[in-house]
């Protein structure tokens, strides 16, 4: 039973899943965790296209590229995440607003 | 004279006074002499031109000339009300009578009210009278007569109360116009009937519709009746007496203009005016009305010590004299005695005025304040010392007894005969002519007992007689001048026979005849006067000398004590003094009632109905309007208009939770929009 | 069938620990779920025939992302309370819209007529990639090299300690 829908949907799901961390969650780390399952839905999504949607080859370049961006990224926000926790002593989301006016 | 002169005259005659009112009213005090050569001018103007007309109607010699003048009041389209003029031989004669009496007591009063408080009202105030009196004489209508009777009233009022500082004259002059308004409501009433049923209010019209019948029986004795009663009130018959003995309380003069010779003869002026539409009945009414008004009000004459007094009910019992003329039929006799009267009444109040005014100054000098100026037991023997004023006296009381060579004997023989007459013709009436003789002997006693007490005998306060003195010739040229048209010989002229009236009177003022159809008429009237005539004039002459004869040996001789015969009819004698107890009685029996029905009404009209229907009508409009105040405000004000405005703010309170600052909130609401378009979208 | 079997377990435990991931209050949990999910969809790279892919999934989403998670976890929260919990918010609202995300994109995927191509399995993916990489994606691949530099010198600057 795996035809493009199948993986698709499974990606949807995924997507949701990482959305709903996003938004829920107050913890930085865990928006960060929300976002990397939203990546990972995507390369899914890239990879499922490879195989049946004539992607090929370009699909998996592409779902390598992210996975590169997506270690960048980790890095890079954890880096400030650690800031933030120096600096404020919590990591909560809704804490640090400084520059809100 | 043109008819035309005739009626611009009497516009000059009638408003010439009402102008010196206003002037007198208005800037009267600050004239030179405080104005009173304004409204004496005015008054002696009209009296030049009264005489002037007086002149023409002797030269005309004409019975039955009549002028009138009307022009339109009011125009309703259903009624028309026109008033006028109307002016005919009566109308002449009573100017002259006006005006001459009106100088007199202008000039008269010159000296008598000099250095008055109020001098120029008063001068002020007679002009008002002498315009209103005129207006009375010229109407020719019953709405400008009414209008001018209460003028005449209202001046009465003014002047009565002239020291309104004394609460007896104040409440005098309340008395005389209540008194007055009282028969003015019969009046009014008379007026209606009349005008209900006929349509109209000039006396020509009203006697032409008579004759044709348009009005008779109950209805046109009633209507009679009621204008009678006006008559009644002003020419104080009685019961509508008690006020002119209380409205002496007035300057002397006033006295004798209004009170004498002028006001009170408006009442007989009216009868004269409108004899042709009473009926049978209305005239026996009326006739016992005077009859017994002559005799009762002399009756109370006998007793009084206050020289006015005496005078104010001898007028009284005059006029009932002049009353009962008209009811016997003989109503041209009636308003021969009112000149006569006139005359030597004012020549009287006059005299009298002389005297107190001496008494006043006498007084005066001797810081007395406590007695009366005016009680004749306080004069005595004052004929040497005012001698003008005696003989002027004299010769009018010798007039209103009825003494042959004066004026006096003519015009109340004619009365008598007509009296006599009506009783020969209706045996039924035969108190008639008792009450008329009778009251004619008790004139000639109680007039011969003023003039024997006041001049004669000795002095009753000594210490007084030494400062009396006679008057300033302002006030003696009055008295000679009346005095002298006291004697017979102006009326009989062109004719010399003192004992017949036949003369430029006579001829010149001759009686209509009745309107009302059935009433005998004015030449069978004359007809039984004329067969009376000797009888009644024998039977005059010897009552005149039974009355003079007593009062001479009672007061003159003193054979007989007047003192002792009061003690021996103690009760009549009080009864008479206290002039038969009717001020009491009315007081007690009509007056109090009412005060206390109208204080009743009043007390239901102010505590009951004021307090809790009106004001309870304010209280259920002040909580109704709190209601909807309260609805207004609470309700439209607050909830509604506030709270779109609340609702507004609360809508913003709420929504500002959107503006959370937190990112997640942010993407939040993306997502759900995103979700939502694209949701609608599709579908 | 095993294969089905399989895939539908591996799917089951994927979706199942990227639940747990959102949902789990504690947060370390959160990380191990992560963990799971992570192989799990290294597994599902290799139904889809990117061997590869799955090697590198493995070796640096689990092996290097996920340790600085965890690293992450570890340094910003007091490790005294193992119980290292943190509330979440809004989850009514947000599971609702997310719920509408999911439902768009199912609609979306279901009612989009896909240009299915059958694929024809390359020899070895590994060296096609690599060929790829020098040939076709070079600019790419320099410019994602670039990024990395960003990212070391970036991550190394911001976690300097304040002097």
């Amino acid at each position: 039973m795996d035809s493009l829908n199948t993986y698709l949907f499974i990606a949807a799901i995924l997507f949701s899943l990482g959305l709903f961390g996003v938004i829920t969650r107050r913890n930085g780390v865990a928006v960060l965790m929300g976002i990397e399952l939203i990546l990972n839905s995507a390369n899914l999504n890239f990879l499922a296209f490879a195989k049946y949607g004539g992607m090929n080859m370009s699909g998996h370049i592409f779902a390598l590229f992210v996975i590169i961006m997506a270690a960048a990224e980790a890095a890079v926000a954890l880096a400030i995440i650690i800031n933030i926790y120096n600096n404020f002593r919590t990591i909560n989301v809704d804490d640090v607003r400084g520059l809100r006016q | 004279m043109t008819g035309n002169m005739i009626m611009d005259y009497s516009l000059v005659i009638l408003f010439l006074p009402l102008a010196a009112f206003v002037i007198q009213i208005f800037i009267g005090k600050r004239l030179p002499r405080q104005g009173d050569w304004v409204a004496t001018g005015a008054v002696l103007a009209t009296l030049v031109l009264s005489i002037a007309m007086f002149t023409s109607m002797l030269i005309g010699h004409d019975p039955h000339f009549a002028q009138e003048a009307s022009f339109t009041w009011l125009d309703m389209g259903a009624f028309k009300i026109e008033l006028g003029f109307l002016v005919d031989n009566i109308t002449i004669t009573m100017l002259v009578v006006v005006a001459l009496i009106s100088s007199m007591t202008h000039i008269f009063s010159i000296k008598y009210m000099a250095g008055d408080i109020r001098y120029s009202r008063y001068y002020a105030y007679l002009g008002l009278f002498t315009f209103s009196m005129n207006g009375i004489v010229l109407a020719n209508n019953l709405i400008s007569m009414y209008m001018f009777w209460e003028l005449v009233g209202v001046s009465s009022y003014l002047l009565i109360g002239h020291w309104f500082e004394k609460d007896s004259a104040a409440d005098a002059a309340k008395k005389a116009f209540l008194t007055n308004r009282v028969g003015d409501i019969g009046f009014f009433i008379g007026i209606m009937l009349i005008f209900s049923t006929l349509g109209t209010f000039t006396f020509s019209e009203i006697f032409d519709s008579i004759a044709a019948g348009k009005m008779g029986g109950t209805l046109l004795t009633f209507a009679g009746v009621g204008l009678f009663l006006g008559a009644m009130g002003k020419s104080s018959q009685f019961p509508l007496h008690i006020w002119l003995p209380d409205a002496m309380e007035g300057p002397t003069p006033v006295s004798a203009l209004m009170h004498a010779a002028t006001m009170v003869a408006a009442g007989v002026y009216l009868c004269v005016r409108l004899f042709p539409l009473f009926t049978p009945d209305a005239l026996l009414v009326i006739a016992y009305v005077g009859g017994f008004t002559a005799l009762f009000a002399a009756t109370i004459a006998i007793t009084q010590n206050d020289i006015k007094k005496v005078l104010a009910y001898s007028t009284v019992s005059q006029l009932g004299y002049m009353i009962l003329a008209v009811g016997t039929g003989a109503y041209i006799a009636g308003f021969f005695h009112l000149v006569t009267h006139a005359m030597f009444k004012a020549c009287l109040f006059y005299g009298s005025g002389s005297v107190i005014h001496a008494m006043h100054h006498a007084l005066h000098k001797k810081h007395d304040h406590d007695t009366d100026p005016q009680d004749m037991r306080n004069m005595g023997g004052f004929k040497d010392k005012m001698p003008i004023t005696y003989w002027a006296m004299l010769i009018s009381t010798l007039a209103i007894s009825g003494v042959p060579f004066f004026s006096g004997f003519l015009s109340k023989d004619a009365i008598l005969a007509g009296t006599l007459s009506f009783a020969t013709h209706h045996p039924a009436h035969f108190l008639l002519p008792v009450f008329g003789f009778g009251a004619a002997a008790i004139t000639a006693f109680y007039m011969f007992r003023l003039i024997f007490m006041t001049f004669h005998g000795k002095p009753q306060m000594a210490e007084l007689y030494d400062d009396i003195h006679e008057s300033p010739k302002e006030m003696t040229f009055p008295l000679i001048l009346l005095s002298t048209l006291s004697v017979f010989i102006f009326y009989t002229l062109p004719y010399f026979n003192p004992i017949s009236d036949h003369g430029w009177f006579t001829e010149l003022v001759v009686a209509a005849d009745a309107a009302v159809p059935g009433n005998p008429s004015a030449h069978y009237i004359a007809e039984g006067v004329h067969h009376a005539h000797y009888p009644a004039m024998a039977l005059s002459l010897l009552v005149a000398a039974l009355g003079i004869f007593l009062s001479w040996t009672m007061y003159f001789k003193k054979k007989l004590s007047a003192d002792e015969w009061a003690g021996k009819l103690k009760p009549m004698y009080s009864l008479s003094l206290n002039k038969y107890f009717f001020d009491e009685n009315y007081n007690r029996f009509l007056y109090q009632p009412l005060l206390k029905l109208s204080s009743l009404v009043a007390h239901i009209d102010w505590d009951l109905y004021d307090k809790y229907f009106i004001n309870g009508f304010g209280r259920v409009t002040k909580i109704f309007s709190f209601f909807t105040g309260r609805m207004d405000y609470d309700g439209l004000d607050q909830t509604i208009v506030d709270g779109i405005g609340r609702s507004a703010r609360n809508a913003g309170g709420v929504l500002k939770f959107l503006q959370t600052g937190r990112l997640q909130n942010y993407l939040l609401f993306a997502l759900l929009g995103v979700v939502v378009i694209v949701l609608v979208q599709s579908f | 069938m095993m294969i089905d079997a399989t895939f539908w377990f591996i799917v089951l435990l994927t979706l199942g620990s990227a639940l747990m991931v959102v949902m789990n209050e504690k947060l370390l949990y959160s990380a191990i779920a992560l963990l799971f999910t992570l192989f799990g969809v290294a597994a599902l790279y290799v139904f889809l025939w990117a061997d590869f892919l799955a090697g590198v999934q493995v070796v640096i989403y689990v092996g290097g992302i996920l340790v600085l998670i965890i690293f992450g976890i570890m340094l910003t929260n007091r490790i005294t309370s193992v119980n290292i919990s943190h509330t979440s918010v809004q989850r009514g609202i947000g599971g609702f819209a997310v719920l509408g995300v999911l439902v768009v994109l199912g609609l979306m995927i279901l009612n989009t007529p896909w240009h299915q191509v059958e694929y024809i399995e390359p020899a070895q993916t590994t060296a096609t990639i690599g060929t790829l990489l020098m040939m076709e994606y070079l600019l790419p691949f320099e410019v994602a090299s670039l990024l990395l530099l960003a990212a070391l010198i970036g991550a190394a600057m911001l976690s300097r300690r304040a002097e």
